[in-house]
């Protein structure tokens, strides 16, 4: 289901925490997961619980809890925009507005193409950085300008 | 102890108690969603709020501890305004129909809003729609109107003992469900409608079948396990529309099982025997009460005159009343013959003559949450007995330490610290080696009866964990489960359990398999020793006439195959039954409708030894009659003594003591002089058989909602995976399971619960039937 | 990073994080005294008690006192961990110290463990910044083979570890008890108080959790002495603070200054109000806390006490800076939003009334306000604040409550006129794309 490197960077996680504790890594492990299989489908969240001997359910609630866990299929570089107020008096709406004009898409769609999920983001930490966004919930890009939008797009497309 | 002060009312309470508590001892009402006395306590609907003096906000009653000297006021007007405005949020997502809602009349929410509620709403945007759950055939859902109290999720994750619903999703958009695409499997799932505490979660069998308003109460006792869980039946025009728990802590606390909860379904199936009938030239024809109870009684009298009294038998199910086992015995007696039995899936009967009492739990149900080591022998325990499962589950947190000794094994949902996992035919010595480490650990020579066997115990470490597990506890108990009754070696299980108990301290008890399994021996409705047929003997070699009371010989006895082939020879077969079956259509000369639980008065005695009596709650359907006044009947026509009975309240009292309990001294689990069975462990394939939660009687047979449930699904044989190898088949294929009785095929499954050289397949199944007894030796082939 | 202080003073961006230059830096050398000298237990927590930190992360509590609450004689695990959720819009130190200068935090970590006799530590890190996250993990690595972490730290018979959790998304994981559940591999949901963490903690032991910021104070603490960082501050408010300053200002960041600071020289250096504008309105402590008119924040200076008077909270140190051309109904909105979008959805008065909350702004930001709809969010706020499980509810009531006291009139504009006081264009061009 999960390929070896996966599950060897599950194991990490496990190691952790208390030998008792192994559900303790269930937050690493979907994210994990999701790397490899680009979203998290009900069989990899089962696998995942399976693998940490929890129930489904509670492996659910924790993939639903938190935002940057995909239910659902998302294009091959999900780009998140923090609009939050401090981000937004910086510029993060229109960078967001800029994304939208140049992707032809809205808020939580995936051009025609597959390429590219856009999402609104919440407060990323990094306010002093608007506007900032994320790619594939892991690489912040800082200081997005309209230039700097153009030349992302443009490497993330090759 | 603690002082407090609630509403202006001076009190104390114990360390660690919460202000909910405390204002439950001075009758305090303080209006809650979230909280429930069984359950965690989450905190989190806040409509608990309450003013403390000193505290700047108000807080949750349900969550507060009380400290010394603290001060409640419950409906003041900071209470009453936080209150006020926690209902307000509830409602503005709540849609507010309630006179279509299953649960109108009966909502807690509703009822609050009474008297908390705003008049009009102030919240003008669109209500929140959230899409409903398939929880299975039991539990119905109207996800829209949940309030996110999380009681369900709670009662699944602590007291049924597996997460099967979750709160996903956060915030406004949080919602309750199973895992995508799945249903709840507790056999305790019908719980969460009485939990939870708006129209979310309601009774699916039940469905807009009455409102809450319409229906009278009437107390019952389930008829099913040995629990004898106290039942609220709910009717309206004398059909039972619902059944819900009776609170009682010392019993069922506020749970039922399904099995007691949905098994009212059955009472109007089209399996209803309305009316009697008499069989005539291989012809049914229905007929009128005297002319079926003059045939019985004029057939009873010409075969005893024919072929003498021991050609009759009766086989009394053990969940039947007492007075219904009773009037049996006493006819099947007073006609001349000792055959009559109620033990109907038991093998072994060579303790009889032996035991000093009716066999029982040995302890009060009450008392099973202060033990802290527990062995279980031989039992499908989860299933067999959900909610005294459901007790050692909690018991279990508080620190019980549970050893098991199985031939298969299913998830209990509940830590089991030691198991040992042998075939039925190595459980005796299994046993040994327990009782064996066991006197090691004491340090004293051995001083009972059974020195000769253990000096050929073998030492095993899992024996040995069991031992020392039970011989450090405080309060332990070791109990025999149904396997271990119906089991081939049952008076050698018994025997070295009980020598196991007594040098571990433990108490000791038979769990028991029906609502009647300590009554049928109350009521000796079963053979003196020596002289009458036990179950088995009456089946092994056919008798002329057989009175069968709720009993389908081809499924509630050991040996479904040679027992219908039995009953098939017999002369006269009259059966005695709330229901008609196919197989009794072909079998029986005349049948007789008799009252079910609901239709009739009467008394089980549950596992503890306590007599539960009932009325009848609805008129018995159709013509059918309570039994208790059929058998009078019948001694009446023989002019048998001991029928001048007037009431089931006579009858009763032939049984039980004048105060309607069981004397003390005719419980007991003692035997003595058994000839230990502990030599050879088969080489062969052994059969394992378990009785399915809702196969085990007539009643759960017929429940349709009941047998819906991944529990009813047809019985696969399953092998553990060395097994498989051995036998050389995969699993998933279909194969021809073989016994000295019969053949049967089915799938093969791979379940490493079940000990190596073992099959397991469920018995109490039309399909399986055929292969007769629940345990020996089997082959498996392929087909 | 312009920076005048002890946490982030000195450091060369992305170059200086490594072991090797904390080390020059001084650093560990706190650690080192503490194993060579046997300084006892008590003695650390009374240091950092004399020192007046209080926590970083928003409440503001005297961390000396907080640590004085764990059990001594507890049998068994005892844990502490570290808060770096940082998800309170505004707040964005606790990145920069975990970038720049991850060896403090760990210093600071496994100094509370000595002190508190835990064996073993958890850093909780905010989802977004996954590179962060793994930054960290090597500086854990580096501590590791250095014998800084793990058994027999630096050949003594103390021994501690430390690992990084990483979050993946919820603001609410910021509350403490949320961040244990969520450690615990659950969804992050804030536990009922009491038991308190130092009773009832991770897994159930005895746990102490404080902001990224405050550990990163201690080294200093243990090595100066309490009283040299009680004198970078205050009385009752010590050391310098880390200050992340957002939005209209010339230059954004993080500002590491004495506590009492005055805000005028906060927003001087950074850059004064962009373009010259007008300041209209600041938060002074994150999201979360009450905004400010300009007239009030003027008069104050950067510390607990001083902003409270003002009516506002220093909660994490974020300001954030509005200037005239803001609309306070669309500030709002989006704020309303945000809370609204991270209730943990467990309490009724959150779960409903934060959805309540938005969709009143929101429709009064578009237009449709009615007349009453002030008196409502006043009567909402008021019926969340004080009945919930954690402070978000409060977090969520707070600045609806501030925004509609202070810039009550242009609410009423918008309800009136279904428009902004201040035109489209304005706003547009007052937050546009903006890098310094
Ligand atoms: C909704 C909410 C969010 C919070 N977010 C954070 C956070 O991101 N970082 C943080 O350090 N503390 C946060 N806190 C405060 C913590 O609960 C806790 O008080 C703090 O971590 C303690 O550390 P300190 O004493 O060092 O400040 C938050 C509290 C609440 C109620
Ligand atoms: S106040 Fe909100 S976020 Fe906090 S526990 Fe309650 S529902 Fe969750
Ligand atoms: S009953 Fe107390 S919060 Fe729900």
């Amino acid at each position: 289901m999960l390929s070896p490197e996966s599950l060897k960077k599950i194991d990490r996680e496990i190691a952790k925490y208390p030998p008792d504790q192994k559900q303790s890594a269930s937050m690493g492990a979907l994210r994990i997961a999701q790397e490899e299989k680009g979203w998290l489908a009900s069989e990899t969240i089962e696998f995942v619980a399976e693998y940490l001997g929890m129930p489904a359910i509670a492996v659910y609630e924790v993939a639903s809890f938190y935002n940057m866990y995909d239910l659902a299929p998302v294009g091959a570089k999900k780009i998140s925009v923090c609009t939050n107020l401090p981000c937004a008096l910086s510029g993060g709406v229109h960078a967001a507005d800029y994304i939208k004009k140049k992707l032809g898409i809205d808020f939580n769609e995936t051009t025609a193409d597959g390429q590219f999920t856009l999402k609104e983001g919440e407060c990323m930490g990094a306010c002093g950085d608007a506007p900032v966004l994320l790619v594939n919930n892991h690489r912040m890009c800082s200081w997005m300008t309209e230039e700097k939008i153009d030349q992302l797009l443009a490497d993330l497309k090759k | 102890m603690l002082e407090i002060e609630i509403d202006g009312k001076q009190l104390q309470v114990p360390d660690g108690s919460t202000v909910m508590e405390a204002a439950n001892q001075v009758g305090a009402y303080v209006p809650h969603f979230c909280y429930h006395k069984k359950l965690s306590i989450a905190a989190n609907c806040r409509m608990c709020l309450v003013q403390v003096e000193k505290a700047p906000k108000p807080l949750p009653a349900c969550a507060t501890p009380v400290t010394n000297g603290m001060k409640v006021w419950t409906h003041s007007e900071q209470a009453v305004k936080a209150q006020k405005g926690v209902m307000e949020f509830l409602l503005i997502n709540h849609p507010l129909d309630c006179p279509i809602c299953d649960q109108g009349g009966e909502c807690q929410l509703q009822d609050l809003s009474v008297g908390y509620g705003g008049v009009q709403s102030r919240y003008e945007e669109e209500k929140r729609v959230v899409s409903n759950k398939d929880l299975g055939p039991l539990v119905s859902t109207d996800m829209t109107r949940c309030i996110n109290c999380t009681r369900c999720v709670r009662f699944t994750t602590e007291i049924a003992g597996l997460m099967e619903l979750g709160q996903a999703f956060r915030g406004e958009h949080a919602e309750i469900m199973p895992f995508v695409e799945k249903t709840i499997e507790t056999e305790l799932s019908g719980n969460i409608i009485d939990l939870c505490p708006v129209g979310a979660l309601t009774s699916k069998p039940f469905r807009f079948g009455a409102r809450a308003w319409e229906m009278s109460r009437r107390k019952s006792v389930s008829p099913h396990d040995s629990l004898g869980s106290n039942l609220v039946v709910q009717i309206k025009n004398d059909q039972v529309k619902r059944v819900l728990p009776l609170e009682n802590e010392e019993i069922n606390e506020c749970w039922l099982s399904d099995k007691d909860r949905f098994s009212y379904e059955a009472l109007a199936s089209e399996e209803r025997l309305t009316k009697p009938m008499i069989k005539q030239g291989g012809q049914w024809a229905e007929t009128d009460w005297a002319t079926a109870l003059e045939y019985v009684a004029n057939g009873l009298k010409s075969i005893a005159s024919e072929h003498g009294a021991g050609s009759i038998g009766a086989l009394v199910s053990p969940h039947s009343t007492l007075e219904e086992l009773h009037l049996s015995q006493a006819l099947v007696r007073g006609i001349g013959s000792g055959n009559v039995d109620f033990r109907l899936r038991q093998s072994d009967f060579s303790a009889d003559g032996k035991r000093e009492g009716a066999p029982w739990l040995g302890m009060p149900v009450g008392k099973i949450g202060s033990l802290d080591r527990l062995f279980v022998i031989g039992s499908f325990f989860r299933k067999d007995h959900p909610l005294i499962a459901q007790r050692v589950r909690q018991a279990a947190k508080r620190g019980l330490k549970v050893s098991a000794l199985n031939p298969a094994f299913d998830d209990w949902q509940l830590p089991v610290a030691n198991t040992l996992n042998v075939r039925p035919s190595a459980m005796a010595s299994s046993l040994l080696a327990v009782l064996k480490s066991l006197v090691e650990i004491s340090g004293e020579a051995y001083d009972g009866e059974y020195g000769a066997a253990l000096a050929t115990a073998a030492s095993e470490p899992a024996a040995r964990a069991i031992a020392e597990s039970l011989a450090s506890g405080r309060r332990t108990a070791v109990w025999l489960g149904n396997l271990a009754v119906q089991h081939q070696d049952a008076a050698t299980l018994h025997a070295l359990a009980q020598e196991i108990a007594r040098i571990a301290r433990s108490s000791f008890g038979v769990v028991g398999e029906a609502a009647n399994s300590v009554g049928g021996y109350l009521a000796n409705a079963l053979p003196v020793a020596g002289k009458g047929l036990n179950a088995a003997q009456m089946l092994a070699n056919p008798l002329k006439a057989y009175l069968l009371l709720n009993v389908e010989p081809e499924l509630d006895t050991a040996a479904g195959g040679s027992a219908l082939r039995a009953v098939g020879k017999a002369e006269m077969v009259a059966v005695f039954a709330a229901f008609k079956s196919a197989a009794a259509l072909e079998y029986a000369d005349v049948m007789l409708p008799v009252a079910p639980f609901t239709e009739t008065a009467g008394t089980y005695v549950n596992c503890e030894g306590r007599a539960q009596s009932f009325y009848a709650v609805v008129k018995p359907r159709g013509e059918a009659r309570p039994a208790w006044k059929v058998l009078k009947v019948i001694g009446d026509m023989l002019g048998l003594d001991g029928f001048s009975v007037d009431s089931v309240e006579d009858v009763r009292k032939r049984v039980l003591a004048a105060d309607g309990s069981v004397e003390p001294g005719k419980l007991g689990n003692a035997v003595h002089g058994i000839e230990l069975k502990t030599g050879a462990v088969s080489a062969k394939l052994e059969r394992v058989a378990d009785v399915p939660i809702y196969f085990a009687d007539p009643i759960a047979r017929r429940s349709a909602p009941l047998q819906q449930t991944t529990d009813a699904a047809e019985p696969k044989a399953r092998v553990s995976k060395a097994t498989l190898a051995q036998i050389g088949v995969d699993a998933g294929t279909r194969v021809k399971v073989v016994s000295p009785e019969g053949a049967v095929v089915v799938t093969l499954i791979e379940d490493e619960g079940v000990a190596g050289g073992c099959v397991r397949l469920a018995a109490a199944h039309v399909l399986t039937a055929p292969l007769g007894a629940l345990n020996g030796e089997v082959s498996v082939e392929r087909v | 990073m312009t920076s005048q202080g002890i946490i982030l003073s000195g450091l060369d961006g992305d170059r200086t994080w490594r072991l090797a230059d904390y080390v020059k830096r001084g650093g560990y050398d706190a650690l080192k005294k503490i194993i060579a000298e046997k300084i006892p237990a008590d003695q650390i927590i009374s240091e950092v008690k004399k020192s007046a930190l209080r926590g970083r992360g928003g409440a503001g509590f005297p961390t000396g006192l907080k640590w004085s609450f764990m059990p001594r004689a507890f049998p068994g695990a005892k844990y502490i961990a570290c808060n770096s959720d940082e998800g309170e819009p505004g707040t964005f130190k606790d990145r920069d110290i975990l970038r720049y200068n991850p060896h403090s935090v760990i210093e600071g970590m496994v100094i509370a463990g000595y002190a508190m006799g835990c064996e073993r530590g958890y850093n909780y890190i905010h989802g977004e910044i996954f590179e962060v996250y793994e930054r960290f993990e090597e500086a854990l690595q580096e501590a590791r083979e250095a014998g800084l972490l793990g058994n027999n730290i630096l050949g003594s018979d103390f021994s501690f570890d430390l690992f990084a959790h990483h979050g993946y998304g919820a603001y609410i994981c910021g509350e403490e008890t949320a961040l244990l559940e969520s450690i615990e591999g659950k969804k992050g949901q804030p536990r009922f108080k009491p038991p308190f963490p130092a009773s009832f903690g991770l897994y159930g032991k005895p746990t102490t959790i404080n902001n990224t910021e405050t550990f990163a104070s201690i080294p200093y603490i243990i090595r100066e002495g309490g009283d040299a960082f009680l004198a970078l501050g205050k009385p009752n408010n010590g050391g310098t603070k880390l200050f992340s300053v957002s939005g209209h200002v010339n230059k954004p960041g993080n500002y590491e200054i004495p506590l009492g600071t005055p805000f005028s020289t906060l927003l001087e250096m950074a850059g004064g109000v962009r373009g010259g504008r007008k300041l209209k309105a600041v938060i002074p402590g994150g999201s979360s806390a009450p905004v400010l008119p300009a007239s009030v924040m003027m008069d104050c200076t950067m510390d607990y006490d001083s902003i409270s008077k003002g009516g506002s909270m220093l909660g994490s140190g974020a300001v954030i800076v509005m200037d005239e051309t803001t609309c306070m109904v669309k500030a709002l909105e989006r704020l309303s939003y945000f809370y609204f979008e991270e209730s943990c959805g467990q309490c009724t008065p959150c779960r409903e009334g934060t959805g309540w909350l938005y969709r009143v702004v929101h429709r009064i930001e578009n237009g449709l306000g009615r007349p009453d709809d002030l008196d409502l969010l006043n009567s909402v706020t008021a019926n969340i604040m004080g009945r919930t499980i954690c402070a978000l509810g409060d977090a969520a009531s707070m600045p609806v409550q501030s925004f509609v006291k202070h810039f009550g009139d242009e609410f009423a504009f918008h309800i009136e006129h279904k428009k902004c006081l201040v035109p489209k264009d304005v706003q547009h061009e007052g937050s546009k794309i903006y890098v310094a």
